[in-house]
């Protein structure tokens, strides 16, 4: 299992286009992910599953990848986030 | 028998085609309870791969027809259709409850939408409780075997029949194979109404009844320019209306020898007739119409067309697009003109009483400075890359030109400062539209550059009269002699101050107003691209000196009808 901590910098938080960023970076692997925020944790490839988290400007988040190419997508992930400047 | 349908004659052409019916299909269902579980996930899965497949379509199109932001918003759509959560929740509701596919995707897709739109502090959030309501629809229209619009899809010529056209429904539209737009309701500047101008499609709006008395596939004959529509014509009236959709693109095409034509009057007068854009797409159709400028470019598409404030680059960007587009010829862009009957999802704005007498427009740019100043900054660093005006809507006072004005040159002065290029002969001007202003445009003249008179607004406010109501639409009058004295005190004052006016409402191209309004000594005449070769071929007809001594004679006349005749007794 793979864990990465973000801190969200966007002054929109995890919802506007990113978040359909996130999740298709997400359903490219076959490992389980996880967005975890709060004591809340959902399936980083569900759209909705993000978005209902309603992550803002400011918040602690960590992503966990369980599966074969979990350090791989951990990665993707961790990239899309920089690019986009989501979070750091 | 052919039915004959009347409407409100919103755009000019001819079109002979089958009919297109983007009117909604009934999507109610049964809740039934079933035993066979995998059958009917299947049935699930069948229609969520159908939808994706026409997503997929449909995006593509978009794409093409649109540029990639406009199909953002489909792509948001496939991601949602992929949610291994929502679909989850559907399947286990299937099999737990043993209820049908529909009843289960109703019920998860509710719950979505519910929490979506309880999210009261976060707008962005609330309308994607439309997405998924969007998404909804299609899955569903597949699992009942029903057809949704799909205006993307057409492949093929056809007349669109709706009760009316959303901006998202005619973004779709590709011109190649639609011919012409019927709807039940609006008027000549009614959304679908300026949309048919700018595409150059014919259309008739306002005509109550096309949604009833037209069925899909019947054949449509449409005369945009008498406001008139025959379904199912028998062969002579098709021949009638093939001849005369020859004819006009006969008369058309005669106009378009005027394309490099200057605007000059049969006298040798000259004025200058611009277009009216919407987006700096439409460039291209005020150029291949010959506009001599951009008299009006609402920038409003900016902050509609968008699910939050656009950025400073991105404002850039399309305002220099314009600029660029027009080689060199003036182009004027109005200041954000929210409010009235203009909305944003993400800028909340007080409900009130009378919206067009409330909070809109120059009132909000004042009020909410950082907005206006982000606008000013992207549209003086624009400013480098060809002739940009800048106009303010709705200004009332000289105060409140004086205050924008003043903006403007706080962050004109910041880039120079930060060695940003800017022009230096950029045009300040204001529109004229509120009476009051129009009324000391003596006092105004002074401190504008130019005044651009927006006649819809001017018209409504002098009259009292809301243009939207149909009740009191007879006082929509152009012509009257009072709007005609407030349009003469306009013009003769910046003349005064060695300033010009110009004209950006539907007056200006309105084949009535244009010899009163070449009387009374309006500088620039901007309209729909369409209108501009029609204009210029009646302006080269008029001699000015003539037209004066109408114009002297209309604003002495007592009522529309006078100054009607008048201007026909003239221009015969």
């Amino acid at each position: 299992m793979e864990k990465k901590d973000f801190h969200v910098t966007a002054e929109t938080g995890i919802h506007a286009r990113p978040a359909t960023l996130l999740v298709q970076a997400a359903s490219k692997f076959n490992s389980d992910i996880t967005l975890s925020y709060q004591d809340k944790s959902v399936n980083l490839k569900s759209i909705m599953g993000v978005m209902s988290l309603g992550v803002g400007q400011g918040a602690d988040v960590t992503i966990t990848a369980d599966g074969a190419d979990e350090a791989d997508a951990i990665k993707a992930i961790a990239d899309t986030m920089t690019k986009e400047g989501l979070a750091e | 028998m052919t039915k004959t349908l009347k409407g409100i004659a919103a755009s000019d052409g001819i079109a002979v085609a089958k009919a297109y019916m983007l009117v909604q299909p009934d999507l109610s269902f049964e809740e039934k309870n079933i035993s066979d579980a995998d059958a009917e996930i299947k049935r699930l899965h069948d229609a969520v791969d159908a939808s994706k497949k026409e997503l997929e379509i449909i995006k593509q199109r978009a794409t093409e027809n649109l540029g990639a932001d406009e199909a953002e918003v489909f792509e948001a759509h496939l991601t949602i259709l992929s949610d291994p959560e929502m679909l989850g929740q559907i399947e286990d509701k299937i099999k737990n409850d043993k209820v049908n596919a529909e009843a289960a995707l109703k019920a998860v897709t509710d719950m979505f939408i519910q929490m979506f739109e309880a999210m009261t502090d976060n707008a962005y959030m609330q309308e994607r409780a439309g997405d998924v309501r969007d998404v909804t629809k299609r899955v569903m229209s597949h699992l009942l075997g029903v057809t949704l619009p799909n205006p993307a899809l057409i492949d093929e010529e056809v007349v669109i029949v709706a009760h009316d056209l959303t901006p998202s429904d005619t973004a779709q539209l590709d011109r190649k194979y639609v011919k012409g737009f019927i709807t039940d309701i609006g008027g000549r500047t009614s959304h679908s109404a300026i949309m048919s101008r700018t595409l150059e499609i014919p259309a008739v709006v306002g005509s109550e009844t096309a949604t009833q008395d037209i069925k899909a596939d019947d054949i449509v004959a449409l005369n945009g320019i008498d406001g008139v529509a025959l379904v199912n014509p028998t062969d002579a009236e098709v021949a009638d209306y093939q001849q005369k959709a020859k004819d006009y693109a006969a008369q058309k095409a005669e106009w378009k020898k005027l394309k490099n034509a200057q605007s000059v009057t049969a006298d040798g007068k000259e004025v200058l007739i611009g277009a009216n854009i919407g987006t700096p797409k439409d460039v291209e159709g005020a150029n291949d119409n010959g506009a001599e400028a951009v008299g009006l470019f609402r920038s409003e598409f900016l902050y509609m067309d968008s699910s939050e404030l656009p950025t400073e680059d991105e404002q850039f960007e399309a305002y220099k697009q314009a600029v660029e587009g027009m080689h060199g010829k003036q182009v004027v862009v109005r200041t954000m003109d929210i409010g009235g009957d203009k909305h944003l999802p993400y800028l909340e704005l007080p409900e009130e009483q009378n919206p067009f007498l409330g909070y809109r427009a120059i009132r909000i740019s004042l009020d909410q400075q950082e907005i206006f100043r982000t606008q000013l900054r992207a549209l003086l660093r624009a400013s480098h890359y060809g002739k940009l005006a800048i106009m303010f809507p709705m200004i009332a006072t000289v105060q409140e030109f004086k205050d924008a004005k003043a903006i403007f040159e706080e962050e004109k002065a910041k880039l120079v400062a930060d060695g940003v290029p800017v022009a230096d002969d950029i045009e300040v001007g204001m529109m004229m539209e509120i009476p009051a202003a129009a009324m000391i445009a003596d006092k105004l003249a002074k401190y504008a550059d130019f005044f651009s008179i927006g006649t819809n607004d001017l018209i409504q406010y002098s009259m009292a009269a809301d243009r939207g109501n149909e009740r009191v639409s007879y006082l929509y009058q152009p012509y009257n002699p009072s709007i005609l004295r407030l349009v003469k005190h306009i013009i003769e004052s910046s003349h005064k101050e060695g300033k010009w006016t110009g004209m950006c409402g539907e007056m200006a191209g309105d084949q009535i107003a244009v010899p009163l309004l070449v009387g009374l000594g309006l500088d620039e005449f901007s309209m729909s691209a369409t209108s501009i070769l029609k204009t210029r071929s009646l302006i080269k007809k008029l001699d000015s000196t003539k037209m004066s001594e109408l114009a002297a004679k209309a604003v002495d006349c007592e009522t529309t009808d006078e100054v009607v005749a008048l201007v026909k007794d003239y221009t015969k």
